[in-house]
């Protein structure tokens, strides 16, 4: 009986104990976490929207999904273009990107990697700044594509990466997927209509986030 | 005594060496030690929770009845573990996205619980403070040593620094899974090529005598 209720006792005191600590190290780290998260982010928006030095959230609720779009605006409040995350399976995780549209909704400003679990030395290329450019200017309608083995002939195709196609087909993919839904669910004048010029703050610097 | 601190530190960085010699640990050992920094920052997550959970265990180790000590030592372990996921989040956020989910699963790294019933749980705070960082910082060792060789070959850099100039052709099975295992197999058979030879020596000079 008296082992019993050692036993007991050892592990509440010992689950108690862990349950504490645990709390205290949260309620420190949680702020710090969410801030690094929230700078990636930011970094990220100014990145595929140059010339941008503001932006303004504008979010709506389709069916059980949120949409979250960035609206970049420049130093006098006219609109620049929309950023949006543009989520989906890669070839071993999620590939989390963050799309970059311009205000016409015809082009890509720019596309940046936030997360991926592709691969290394093959997949995770996505991330190398060759095949980031290539969506610079890309148009968008009717949708992105990829070829393989040879420069791209329209203006709506990338090269896909060598002996990466999944992984490059997951990025168009998950592009296409994320700007349909953007156009579809946020009217054109929604982004075209400019917004108060941002407070006069330093110029942000966008570090190029890897 | 303090002879006997020096043999416990000293036993941890050839005679127990972790991952080559008692081939434990080596989920992290290959998993993530695709590069030099990679491999030196698990191990330094490794040795933290190594060295502060089994201080914790030698000290408690009188109080917890042995039927519940193992669940009681997970506990304790997976609460540093949880600490050390945290602040690297929180303060290395690169090195936390890079290393994944092998941070959480230092939780069931067997070279820590292995230390726990085979050490703490039978000596005391001293004694457990050499053993842990000994066989820590072997484990250190070893991993930036695999990380070192994976990268090089890999991807020409160490530490990120380019070594090898364009010429060079990056043999990407090194950074992949296979090349876990090829170097880990090399670097096994070396270190027990050079201890045999060290035993045959200790014999022929034990012969001669």
């Amino acid at each position: 009986m008296n082992n019993i209720v050692k036993m007991f006792l050892n592990l509440v005191v010992i689950g108690a104990l862990s349950g504490v600590i645990l709390s205290g190290v949260f309620g420190v780290a949680d702020p710090m976490i969410k801030a690094n998260k929230e700078k990636e982010l930011k970094e990220a928006i100014f990145v595929v929207l140059p010339g941008a030095k503001d932006f303004k959230v504008l979010e709506k609720t389709v069916g059980q999904e949120k949409l979250i779009v960035y609206k970049g605006i420049d130093e006098n409040g006219a609109p620049v273009g929309v950023a949006f995350k543009a989520d989906g399976g890669g070839f071993q995780g999620n590939i989390g990107l963050m799309v970059g549209l311009d205000t016409s909704y015809l082009k890509l400003k720019a596309v940046e990697v936030l997360e991926q679990l592709e691969t290394p030395g093959l997949g995770d290329r996505i991330r190398e700044e060759a095949f980031k450019d290539q969506f610079k200017g890309l148009e968008v309608k009717p949708k992105v594509e990829y070829i393989k083995y040879r420069k791209p002939e329209k203006p709506n195709q990338i090269q896909a990466i060598t002996g990466a196609t999944i992984s490059s087909e997951a990025v168009v993919k998950n592009i296409n997927r994320a700007v349909e839904k953007v156009v579809a669910n946020f009217p054109a004048e929604e982004i075209t209509r400019a917004e108060a010029a941002p407070e006069k703050v330093a110029p942000k610097e966008s570090g190029n986030g890897k | 005594m303090a002879n006997n601190l020096g043999y416990e530190f000293k036993k941890g960085l050839w005679q127990e060496l972790p991952p080559f010699r008692l081939v434990l640990g080596l989920c992290p050992t290959l998993a993530v030690t695709n590069s030099a920094v990679n491999g030196l920052a698990m191990g330094m997550a490794t040795i933290f929770v190594l060295f502060t959970s089994n201080i914790l265990i030698s000290l408690v180790r009188r109080t917890i009845s042995s039927q519940v000590r193992i669940p009681a030592y997970v506990v304790i372990i997976a609460t540093l573990v949880t600490v050390a996921d945290l602040f690297l989040a929180a303060v290395f956020p690169a090195i936390s996205k890079s290393l994944g989910p092998y941070i959480p699963l230092i939780v069931v790294n067997c070279i820590i619980l292995g230390r726990a019933e085979a050490f703490a749980q039978k000596n005391s705070i001293l004694p457990t403070a050499a053993d842990t960082l000994g066989i820590g910082i072997g484990f250190i060792l070893s991993l930036t040593l695999m990380g070192t060789i994976r990268e090089i070959l890999g991807f020409g850099s160490i530490f990120g620094v380019k070594l090898l100039g364009s010429w060079f052709e990056p043999w990407i099975v090194m950074i992949l899974p296979a090349g876990a295992f090829l170097v880990f197999g090399g670097l096994v058979a070396l270190v027990n090529w050079i201890s045999s030879r060290k035993t045959e020596k200790a014999a022929e000079a034990a012969m001669s005598r």
